[in-house]
């Protein structure tokens, strides 16, 4: 397996994550984009570490830290979007101005 | 030597491809679709040919890690934030902020950039595959041997999390007085 195969498909995840972190206004959708970029990070952790053949596995190591790190982070990133939601009665992210410079 | 000697891929490299190609496509449906529970579904078909990308590169603790906390856990946590928000299930025409264009042109210059220099980088790099050395016990002793600092800190982490979590989407819990 050559290691541009992975690099480039990990590539173009990260880059379509980048464009719905950008373009997208509901609040779920840009977590939803952020789950894709740390795919793509995933792949290529997985891909480098097949490749170098670490002893201590540590790219398949830190691919799960990563997968444990985002099920937390979207756990609490839902809480805190129903929060916003139960104050604000909106998630649209163009709406949630107060902290911006007028 | 050939300048591009990656090219044509080997059957192994196809069924990457093919898997990639699933992957990828569904997460540019993910960020374009206009139904919100759509894109929450397309997502777990990203999420799954990824699983088969890992399966391929011979990380099958690591898919099937995937498979379960991916497209087990953190999908159906979007789910219920969409129906919680009481999100428009149907079509609806304003999923997208007004810097669409300008989103496009920083995505295509990052994967203009990240793809050449990757492609630049690694073109002569091959990974030999060798069955075996992704299973659980090999992660399992890896992790129990020099990993057990980051894991013990890690199951903290997602202690803490899970009482954020619940701190944070309790109405009833008021502050100190």
């Amino acid at each position: 397996m050559h290691v541009v195969y992975p690099a480039v498909v990990a590539a173009l995840l990260f880059s379509i994550g980048v464009y719905g972190v950008l373009a997208r206004r509901n609040t779920i959708l840009v977590l939803m984009s952020v789950e894709l970029m740390l795919n793509a990070v995933n792949l290529n952790l997985v891909a480098f570490d097949v490749w170098l053949r670490d002893v201590l596995h540590s790219g398949q190591v830190l691919t799960l830290f990563v997968i444990v790190i985002a099920a937390a982070e979207v756990g609490i990133g839902l809480a805190i979007v129903l929060a916003v939601f139960r104050t604000r009665k909106a998630i649209e992210l163009d709406r949630l101005r107060e902290l911006g410079e007028p | 030597m050939s300048a591009v000697d990656f090219w044509p891929p080997s059957t192994l490299e196809i069924v990457f491809l093919l898997l990639g190609l699933v992957a990828v496509g569904s997460a540019l449906l993910v960020v374009t679709t206009r139904q919100l529970v759509h894109a929450a579904l397309w997502l777990v078909l990203c999420f799954g040919a990824l699983a088969g990308c890992y399966l391929v590169l011979t990380a099958e603790f690591v898919a099937w890690v995937q498979v379960l906390i991916y497209v087990g856990a953190v999908v159906v946590l979007l789910l219920f934030g969409i129906m919680l928000t009481r999100a428009p299930i149907g079509r609806s025409d304003d999923l997208d902020s007004g810097n669409r264009v300008v989103a496009a042109v920083v995505a295509l210059a990052t994967a203009g950039v990240l793809v050449s220099v990757v492609v630049g980088g690694f073109q002569h790099a091959y990974a030999d595959l060798r069955p075996g050395s992704g299973s659980a016990e090999e992660l399992g002793g890896s992790i129990f041997r020099n990993w057990v600092l980051p894991f013990e800190a890690l199951s903290v982490l997602l202690l803490a999390a899970l009482i954020g979590a619940i701190v944070l989407s309790r109405t009833d819990i008021s502050g100190r007085r």
